[in-house]
């Protein structure tokens, strides 16, 4: 029961992947930095940013509006973000087995932080924001059927296992699965559709900074706001996380395979980084055709593969 | 000094509001924003919603329509907010000060915690003039 709680409170659950997210947010702003040849901020600036917006700042709530769904859909964000990461995190460090077919229910956590971003600026009763929930909402629906198929394809190419823990299984006995042809397919479209979850450029028109100022966070700020930034935090943690998990080999925690579980979440971090400052906003109509020609015919192509063994 | 003080220090958010200006000062400002100056090195970041912002960043003449948008961009900041009047204009006037449309420097409508004097202000100004407001 303590340890129960201990798993889900702080390793690996909620306080360790806020403070390893908050890290590779420095990270991204640090490569961000380098990539403009400047210097970038200090290594514990996320935690600064973090408990600035919520011990120092007011919290100010919007006139118009729903004041209630405001407050409420950061803490249910971050409620989303915490138990996907502690389900994907258990099975991935071998401490817990996960249940038959929590590979679905991670799916289903994953999209409620942007499913929360989207009501929260609904209810802010700001037009910039209305706008940002649309296009969040546009943006939602176009990338979660390509997540749905890649989490298929992964389910097929491990022999139809449907828990976390059977598909690294299946990842210790053929080698990881981006080893293999439908593999490299799967792992390109992850990619964008993590891009696409996190909000960052190519990908980041519902918060576009220079558009519509923030778009959906426009009217959050104090506490409120750094749940936001907690979630965000978050997520950078745990969708590489998925990634890894799915088809780089899961995690190995003994002797030297520990380097590499900290080298695997470093090299996604940046390959996502090197991509958001890479690369120009698209419009969100341009996004949603990327999503529902391109990628998805890419993950249907891998699927046919895998049926061919490949 | 308390944690919550050092940790608002070490990461203002700065909103920048430009008045009636010769979009002089606005550029300094963007100087410091770049590689060469990088005040992203003292946590430092530009945001787009004066609903994010720790610091509003004055400059230019503030004449009598630029008054309502500054007293409202005031009212809708959260606070602990610093104001910063940048630039001649800014902090008295300037150039500006006899024009008809002229409705008072920034401190006559708004509180102000530090001001840069300079027609346009140097960067290396505006980061020291930061630099001092922190240690205030
Ligand atoms: S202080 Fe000088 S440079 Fe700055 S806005 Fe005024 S006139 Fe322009």
């Amino acid at each position: 029961m303590y340890k129960d709680l201990l798993y889900y409170l702080i390793f690996p659950g909620f306080i360790f992947i806020s403070v390893a997210g908050a890290f590779l947010s420095w990270f991204d702003r640090k490569i961000t930095a380098w990539v403009q040849f400047r210097k970038g901020p200090p290594l514990l600036q996320p935690f600064y940013d973090f408990f600035k917006l919520l011990l120092v700042k007011e919290t100010i709530l919007p006139a118009s509006g729903s004041r209630l769904t405001f407050l409420m859909s950061p803490v249910f964000g971050l409620t989303g973000a915490c138990l996907s990461g502690i389900l994907i995190m258990l099975p991935a460090l071998g401490l817990k087995s996960g249940f038959s077919g929590d590979m679905i229910v991670i799916f289903y956590m994953l999209t409620i932080p942007s499913l929360t971003y989207m009501i929260g600026a609904l209810a802010a009763g700001n037009p910039l924001a209305a706008v940002g929930a649309s296009r969040e909402m546009k943006l939602i629906i176009s990338y979660e059927l390509t997540f749905l198929l890649v989490i298929a394809a992964v389910i097929l190419k491990a022999d139809l296992a449907v828990t976390v823990q059977d598909i690294i299984l299946a990842q210790g006995e053929k080698g990881p699965f981006v080893g293999s042809l439908s593999g490299i397919l799967l792992f390109i479209a992850f990619v964008f559709c993590m891009q696409a979850k996190l909000g960052l450029v190519p990908f980041d028109m519902a918060e576009a900074e220079t558009e519509i100022t923030h778009g959906s966070f426009i009217e959050y700020s104090g506490t409120a706001y750094a749940l936001i930034r907690l979630t965000k935090y978050m997520m950078l943690f745990i969708l590489p996380a998925f990634l890894c998990v799915t088809l780089l080999g899961g995690f190995r925690t003994d002797g030297i395979h520990l380097l590499w579980t900290v080298l695997k979440m470093i090299g996604v971090v940046l390959l996502i980084t090197l991509i958001r400052n890479t690369n120009p906003r698209v419009r969100i109509d341009q996004a949603m055709r990327f999503f529902f020609i391109w990628m998805n015919l890419l993950v249907i192509v891998a699927i046919v593969l895998i049926y061919f063994g490949l | 000094m308390g944690f919550k003080e050092y940790c608002f220090k070490k990461s203002l958010w700065l909103f920048h509001f430009g008045g009636a200006s010769c979009n002089n000062c606005d550029i300094e400002i963007l100087a410091c924003l770049t590689p060469r100056f990088d005040v992203e090195r003292f946590g430092m970041q530009l945001v787009g919603t004066i609903r994010h912002a720790d610091v509003l960043l004055v400059n230019g003449s503030i004449n009598q329509k630029d008054k309502v948008r500054l007293l409202e961009l005031y009212e809708q900041a959260p606070k602990p907010i610093l104001v910063v009047a940048i630039g001649a204009c800014g902090c008295t006037g300037g150039i500006f000060a006899q024009g008809n449309t002229f409705a008072g420097p920034v401190d006559k409508i708004i509180p102000v915690d530090a001001y840069i004097p300079g027609c346009p202000p140097k960067p290396e100004a505006i980061i020291a003039g930061i630099v001092k407001l922190l240690h205030k």
